[in-house]
């Protein structure tokens, strides 16, 4: 069977067939009620095209939202001459792991009257906590348009439709949480087909609708059902990436992107089998339409994960919106243990990841290296679309201050030292800490010598204490005679010491009165001395003119 | 034929302005661009493919997505960062409209010109506000992210009502619908303006001077 890809589709398009509004308006228009009925109206060409692209939009719509919910910024290229293979006009990457799941959770079936596909978002914490974020469900219901044209309004209205679909996965509230993901939460994604199950999204959720497109057999409805309750998260999770001071420190740090790579191509996806399957051992099927050489193999049961997307190392800010709600410490991780849907350590993961052939085709270039990102404590991996690191040892560090401590907490706050904070200009912050043996105006750099401290504190610059990197070099503040070696001790001491120094001898009184009366006594002896030596002093005054 | 109108409005801060502009402007010609038209014999068209890109606002909590096209980009940049200065240096408490309009020509017999005939338009309302202290900035950054979510949405529920668009055109008409200056994707035709409210809520003299450009043209 011919396979039938967009541009022959395209191909078909004649701009003189095209119906204005009012030749629309002139057709009897006939209703029908769901797809199995006879569909007179429809040819069995046009039949043919609209199943394919309904199959096409739900992949397509599947890894939209994935891929949205990678954590990583998505950019394609846009080629003025068509290749044949993008889909409703638009560059849309295929996973070929989200293609497969979806495929299996389709299992030949298209969307229809009570089988909806729907793609189910949901956090997993570090501690194996997980909370349903939300549910995207593709839906068609019986409301028929019977004139429409498939091969061409159908179509362009689906490219506009998933257009929509890409606006929209970047305004949920799970947009913001997926970008953040990598230490202490992952983002996991499950998809099912059949009856939409919004119990998992708490109470008071809401329902955001993508849009709508009408068809011959019924018309097809998006829309995204999202958890607003988020209280149930543990504190813990949410205030470690609370921003300091309320400013989001990593949102200037812009990962090196390259609009030539593709954007997260090859990512080991592990997955979750769905609940009403027993979820067996994965087996690689071939499909015969799709150019799909995958081959799988399974992963020690250590690997815990399902569905686990790439992340990336944490950032420093969580979304503000989720720490209102977590603010409260009492409000505890109970719901999540309760009710949580609890992952089943033995099966073996999905492991298209560890081994995806390169023989695929080039959509998605053998960019599939880590094997090792498995692993649960993520922070060895880097990824080319990555975040600094540093901003979160700081935050983690001051957040031990501003942390409200819970009786359930039990994380010890960590001792602020000035050399423990990654900050900037950590250089400048106070040196009280430091040892005198490294001063350099203690220690004077070698040439030349130093002998007093205020030649040291000439000899500031240059010193051990300025790194290569600094412009401005710490210089203690030490003041001339402030300190030797003799008697230690700074300015203050100093001036508070010798602010009452001991009288001086002469100038106490009842010593000099004493020597007044001495003084008087012999005063007629020393008159006698004088006179008899008159003429030595003469002759030595004479000598002196 | 009647023009579809449609009125967004929004309460930035200053510096927010320039981002705020974009990520709505983009968001509109995201869903009014397709590919390049490559018009074969027999009438028949094929289209090209259109990439998307995700955009992080440095001084918004927000990320949109816009066409992968570095043309169409300049030119909204620099349409935006017109309105940008305008709007500080008119003096005025900060209240500007900036709108994205789409249209067809239809051409005319000489010497008449060709007509614009919009046939959708999106009015962009400004309101810049100024905070004191860092605490309401951050507090700004959050709301105004909820607040363009909240416009992507009405946008996208606007489009997909799926009411009027120009036919598709022939090869020769092609120039009275889509905009086939850039050479990766195609939108509509449109054209962007804008106009700065003074204080007591007039419109100055930008909105008098097309509105005689438009009688006179009839």
């Amino acid at each position: 069977m011919k396979t039938l890809f967009p541009l022959e589709v395209m191909q078909h398009f004649s701009t003189k067939t095209i119906l204005t509004k009012t030749q629309l308006a002139t057709r009897t228009r006939t209703f029908d009620t769901g797809r199995d009925n006879m569909d007179s109206g429809l040819s069995p060409q046009d039949k043919k095209d609209l199943d394919k692209f309904i199959k096409f939009f739900a992949l397509k719509t599947v890894q939209v939202i994935v891929q949205a919910r990678l954590g990583e910024k998505i950019c394609t290229r846009s080629s003025s001459s068509p290749t044949g293979s993008d889909w409703f006009n638009l560059a849309i990457k295929d996973i070929p792991e989200v293609t497969h799941e979806a495929k299996r959770a389709l299992a030949g079936q298209l969307p229809g009257i009570g089988r909806s596909m729907c793609v189910e978002i949901s956090l997993k914490t570090s501690e194996g906590d997980s909370m349903e974020l939300e549910t995207w469900c593709l839906e068609m219901n019986e409301k028929c348009d019977k004139d429409i044209k498939v091969s061409y309004t159908v179509y362009n209205r689906l490219s506009v439709l998933l257009k929509s679909l890409l606006a929209i996965t970047r305004v949920t509230p799970a947009y913001k949480l997926s970008r953040k993901q990598g230490h202490d939460y992952v983002i996991l994604y499950r998809i099912y087909f059949g009856e939409v199950q919004l119990s998992g999204l708490g109470e008071g959720f809401q329902t955001v609708r993508v849009g709508v497109v009408g068809t011959p057999v019924g018309t097809v409805t998006l829309s995204c059902a999202y958890r607003t309750n988020l209280a149930f998260m543990s504190n813990r999770q949410f205030e470690r990436s609370a921003p300091i001071m309320g400013i989001i420190v990593d949102h200037f740090v812009d990962p090196p992107y390259s609009s030539h790579r593709p954007a997260n191509m090859g990512q080991p996806c592990n997955y979750r089998p769905p609940d009403e399957e027993d979820g067996g051992a994965f087996v690689g099927v071939q499909d015969s339409q799709e150019v799909c050489t995958t081959s799988f193999s399974t992963s020690p049961p250590s690997q815990l994960y399902a569905s686990r997307l790439s992340y990336q190392p944490p950032a420093a800010a969580g979304p503000a919106e989720l720490c209102h709600p977590a603010a409260n410490p009492n409000q505890m991780m109970h719901g999540g243990k309760e009710g949580g849907v609890v992952l089943v350590p033995a099966h073996p993961v999905h492991g298209a990841d560890a081994h995806l052939t390169v023989e695929h085709p080039p959509i998605t270039p053998g960019s599939i290296g880590d094997d090792d990102s498995l692993s649960h404590s993520g922070d060895g991996r880097r990824d080319e679309g990555r975040r600094s690191a540093s901003p979160s040892d700081p935050v983690e560090a001051l957040n031990a201050f501003t942390r409200k401590i819970g009786a359930f907490v039990n994380k010890p706050s960590t001792q602020i030292t000035a050399a423990s904070l990654d900050l900037p200009f950590a250089a400048f912050a106070p040196r009280g800490l430091d040892s005198e043996e490294n001063d350099p105006m203690v220690q004077p750099p070698d040439s030349p010598p130093c002998p007093s401290p205020l030649q040291a504190s000439l000899h500031s610059q240059g010193s051990e204490g300025s790194g290569p990197q600094d412009d401005f070099v710490m210089v203690d503040f030490r003041p001339a005679f402030s300190k030797d070696d003799l008697l230690p001790m700074d300015l203050g001491t100093f001036y508070r010491e010798f602010q009452n120094p001991p009288q001086l001898a002469s100038l106490s009184l009842h010593i000099s009165s004493q020597s007044m009366a001495d003084d008087l006594d012999s005063l007629p002896e020393k008159l006698a001395v004088y006179e008899k030596n008159i003429d030595e002093f003469d002759a030595f005054v004479d000598m002196l003119q | 034929m009647n023009c579809r109108s449609e009125v967004l409005e929004v309460t930035v801060e200053a510096r927010q302005v320039e981002e705020a502009m974009l990520a709505l402007l983009h968001t509109i010609l995201l869903h009014r661009s397709t590919g390049k038209f490559h018009y074969k014999k027999e009438g028949t068209y094929s289209i090209g493919t259109v990439g998307t890109l995700d955009i992080d606002c440095d001084f918004i909590d927000f990320t949109f997505v816009r066409v992968s096209s570095e043309e169409l980009d300049r030119v909204i940049r620099k349409a935006v960062s017109e309105f940008k200065d305008a709007l500080s240096n008119s003096g005025s408490d900060g209240m500007g409209q900036i709108s994205l309009e789409f249209y067809q020509k239809k051409k005319s017999r000489w010497p008449f010109s060709d007509e614009c005939i919009p046939w959708e338009v999106w009015s962009i309302k400004v309101n810049v506000v100024n905070l004191a202290n860092e605490q309401e900035r951050q507090i700004c950054r959050e709301k105004v992210g909820e607040k363009l979510g909240e416009k992507v949405i009405n946008v996208v529920e606007v489009i997909n009502r799926h009411e009027y668009l120009p036919k598709m055109p022939t090869q020769s008409e092609v120039d009275n619908v889509f905009d086939t200056s850039l050479k990766d994707v195609q939108p509509y035709l449109y054209k962007i303006t804008f106009q700065i409210t003074d204080s007591l809520g007039t419109s100055v003299s930008t909105t008098m001077r097309r509105l005689i450009k438009d009688t006179l043209a009839l």
